[in-house]
């Protein structure tokens, strides 16, 4: 295929003007007399990976890590040979984190592109919105989303989340920690829209079972620019305020936190989705200090990481405080995007197992990844092992818990995998392919 | 929360509200009581007004002060000359025509959001506030720089009525807004003074931008709520009345926080709209508007 319309990761950016050359030459060499389209390339052709990223809209500042890190991996995965010996490519088009957009972006990969399978986001509204058009493209689908969605067996037999633990599995490995260390009256404030209703409907049972109670629950709209009409409803006698926010505002978000509350506040235990990407030290955070977090991976390098985690630091291009190297103020999403690594390798370990050749092998590949069981920690799997279960299409890991200790945060908690373990809700591999 | 602090709290949310606003829709008003044109690319020239905040406050070191002061006296400056140039290229070869201009400042507001987005790029970024005061009250704490926000709108507010009222200036954007066609014939450069009143409602955005971003962050996106607010306003106060203008905005950000507080942001919003198409129904020139001639 013409490498024009494609392009290199490992190049910055592509702007407009050389995606609309690409397109047109492309366009071009197809209607040229003579161009036969993939003859006998099949042995050598790359492998195409469909990448939806958020480019733009409010989840930008993933979208711009994941691709960093989805860069790290490629070159590392075909540094080391490919896939089936095949190089692997990644083509990027933008979701604009919009669910439309993202459906129409899964079956521009699957008619335009032509890609073997796609892979990428983390809103929970676009993989809700894209998952029907992967379906029906019959069309891999691997997303790095955290959400139940996928687990919930609610979305179709092409959705996989092989690389990073949802959140029912995350909340119930951590309910105990946090009824047992923080406290017993939990008022809870997330995103209102499917991420967030994953917390909303799964921390009540979780910390019940513990002896502790969600005692109110406040929904705040990710495009929300303003917190502090929010804070009273949050009732006096909560110890704990358990708080997820997402979108461009999230700093605001903490920022009017510390200003209603000051230092005489509850216990705050956040999801690091609230300061992703996000200097933990920007001024009016201090009060911070002392609370905790979850982290997927931890931003801040920490005293026992293994060899494979700062090999995984390295090859993606953060320091020890979790920011870019060479720019500091550029903090990353290190919680999520460690999931693009895992993912790409066990999509790599997927085709292997099913002697994965083109297009006409999807079926195969699909059956390949539910025959997965678990994922070994290691240079592949930097952030820890991980169990998958086929069925559900969701892989179990462990979470951290860190506590803001000088301004880094320093994991005091692991869970383990068998605490987040939960009865499937469902079974995708009864669907037909 | 007790009732007494939790209407205190939901009053003074509502009054920063009401001050921003107040300011980004009197530049709407402005344009449309003096020019006719309904500028849909108004909340965009307010998006300008915080990105240039944030790339200004970044290139000046030292306090952060410093650096949001230069930015409150350059950003608007920059952006006012971005929109004369707008206007000169674009609304006056339309000849001011209602029709043409809307299409003409909805073509505005696209290239300016994607020109951020190619420039600035999809973060958020914040802007460190001038000072960072915390005002420690029985119930609860609240931002010193959010009171400054309405101290400081209403200062420039009352700078604008004294300008329109009391100076040659003043008059001569009245004479134009009163009758364009005598104006002209009495020698008033009209073309002039729509230029300049165009730039003026663009500066007055600009401003009100840079008086949020310390407590909101900069984001190409971000020019969308003022603007639907801003409409609502000028259409509830009456399209170019001042006045009228200042009254909505604090009636729609007092209800906004109080409501929002109390009930719902979104019921604030719904209600908001509600009102809208009441005063269209029931008063059509707006609560302070005087019916068109």
């Amino acid at each position: 295929m013409d490498k024009s319309k494609t392009f290199n990761l490992q190049k910055t950016g592509l702007t407009r003007r050389t995606a609309l050359k690409g397109l047109a030459a492309g366009a071009g060499l197809a209607m040229a007399p003579g161009f036969v389209r993939y003859s006998q390339a099949q042995s050598s052709a790359p492998i195409r990976i469909g990448f939806q990223s958020h480019r733009t809209g409010i989840g930008a500042a993933y979208g711009r890590w994941y691709e960093k890190t989805t860069a790290a991996a490629i070159k590392a995965i075909n540094d080391a040979g490919g896939i089936n010996g095949r190089p692997v490519e990644v083509i990027i088009e933008d979701d604009g984190t919009d669910p439309g957009r993202g459906a129409e972006v899964v079956g521009k990969f699957a008619t335009q592109h032509k890609t073997d399978i796609v892979f990428g986001t983390l809103f929970s509204h676009v993989v809700i919105g894209s998952a029907p058009a992967a379906g029906e493209a019959k069309m891999p689908y691997f997303v790095v989303s955290e959400g139940h969605h996928v687990a919930s067996t609610k979305l179709n037999r092409y959705v996989f989340q092989p690389g990073i633990t949802d959140v029912k599995s995350q909340i119930q490995s951590m309910a105990p920690w946090i009824a047992a260390n923080a406290g017993k009256k939990v008022t809870q404030i997330f995103p209102d829209f499917a991420f967030g209703y994953d917390h909303r409907d799964y921390l009540p049972p979780a910390l019940k079972a513990q002896g502790a109670d969600v005692i109110a629950q406040i929904a705040i709209p990710p495009t929300e620019s303003s917190f502090t009409k929010y804070f009273p409803q949050i009732p006096a006698e909560t110890e704990v305020i358990y708080h997820v926010m997402v979108g461009p505002a999230v700093l605001t978000f903490v920022k009017e936190l510390g200003e209603f509350y000051g230092s005489q506040r509850p216990q705050l235990f956040g999801f690091i989705d609230s300061l992703e990407a996000v200097d933990i030290n920007s001024p009016g955070l201090e009060f911070l200090d002392g609370s905790h977090f979850w982290e997927g991976s931890p931003r801040y390098a920490q005293a026992d990481d293994s060899a494979a985690q700062k090999a995984y630091r390295a090859a993606v291009g953060i320091d020890d405080n979790g920011a870019a190297v060479g720019d500091p103020k550029d903090v990353s999403t290190a919680a999520h995007m460690f999931g693009c690594w895992e993912t790409l390798y066990v999509v790599k370990k997927a085709m292997e197992d099913a002697g994965y050749k083109g297009p006409e092998d999807r079926a195969k590949l699909v059956e390949a990844t539910e025959a997965l069981k678990e994922f070994a920690e290691g240079p592949e799997h930097p952030q820890g092992p991980k169990t998958f279960n086929g069925k559900i299409h969701q892989c179990f890991g462990i979470q951290n818990i860190s506590k803001v200790e000088g301004g880094k945060l320093k994991v005091v908690h692991k869970t383990k995998i068998e605490d987040g373990l939960y009865e499937a809700e469902g079974d995708y591999t009864t669907q037909a392919l | 929360m007790h009732f007494g602090p939790h209407l205190l709290l939901a009053t003074l949310e509502g009054l920063v509200t009401s001050a921003v606003l107040a300011l980004t829709a009197l530049g709407l008003s402005l344009v449309f009581g003096v020019m006719r044109v309904v500028n849909v690319a108004h909340g965009e020239f307010f998006m300008l007004g915080a990105v240039l905040a944030w790339a200004i406050s970044t290139a000046v070191s030292g306090h952060p002060a410093l650096g949001f002061l230069a930015a409150l006296v350059i950003a608007p400056l920059i952006v006012g000359a971005i929109a004369l140039v707008a206007e000169r290229l674009v609304l006056r070869r339309l000849n001011y025509n209602p029709e043409a201009t809307i299409v003409a400042t909805i073509g505005m507001l696209y290239i300016i959001q994607q020109l951020a987005l190619t420039f600035y790029g999809p973060e958020a970024r914040p802007v460190e506030p001038p000072f960072s005061y915390r005002i420690l009250l029985p119930w609860f704490g609240y931002s010193g720089y959010k009171l400054s926000i309405i101290a400081a709108s209403a200062l420039l507010l009352t700078a604008t009525w004294l300008v329109l009222t009391r100076t040659r200036i003043g008059l001569i954007m009245r004479a134009t807004q009163y009758d364009a066609e005598t104006a002209q014939a009495f020698g008033i450069p009209v073309g002039r003074v729509y230029g300049g009143v165009f730039a003026l409602g663009a500066m007055l955005a600009a401003i009100a931008a840079v008086l949020i971003v310390p407590i909101s962050q900069a984001h190409y996106l971000m020019g969308q709520d003022p603007l639907l607010l801003s409409f609502i306003v000028v259409i509830i106060g009456g399209l170019g009345s001042l006045r009228g203008t200042v009254v909505a905005a604090v009636l729609i950000g007092l209800s906004d926080g109080i409501i929002s507080m109390f009930f719902s942001p979104t019921l604030a919003k719904i209600i908001a709209t509600l009102v809208v198409a009441m005063v269209l129904v029931f008063r059509p020139q707006g609560l302070f508007g005087t019916a068109s001639r």
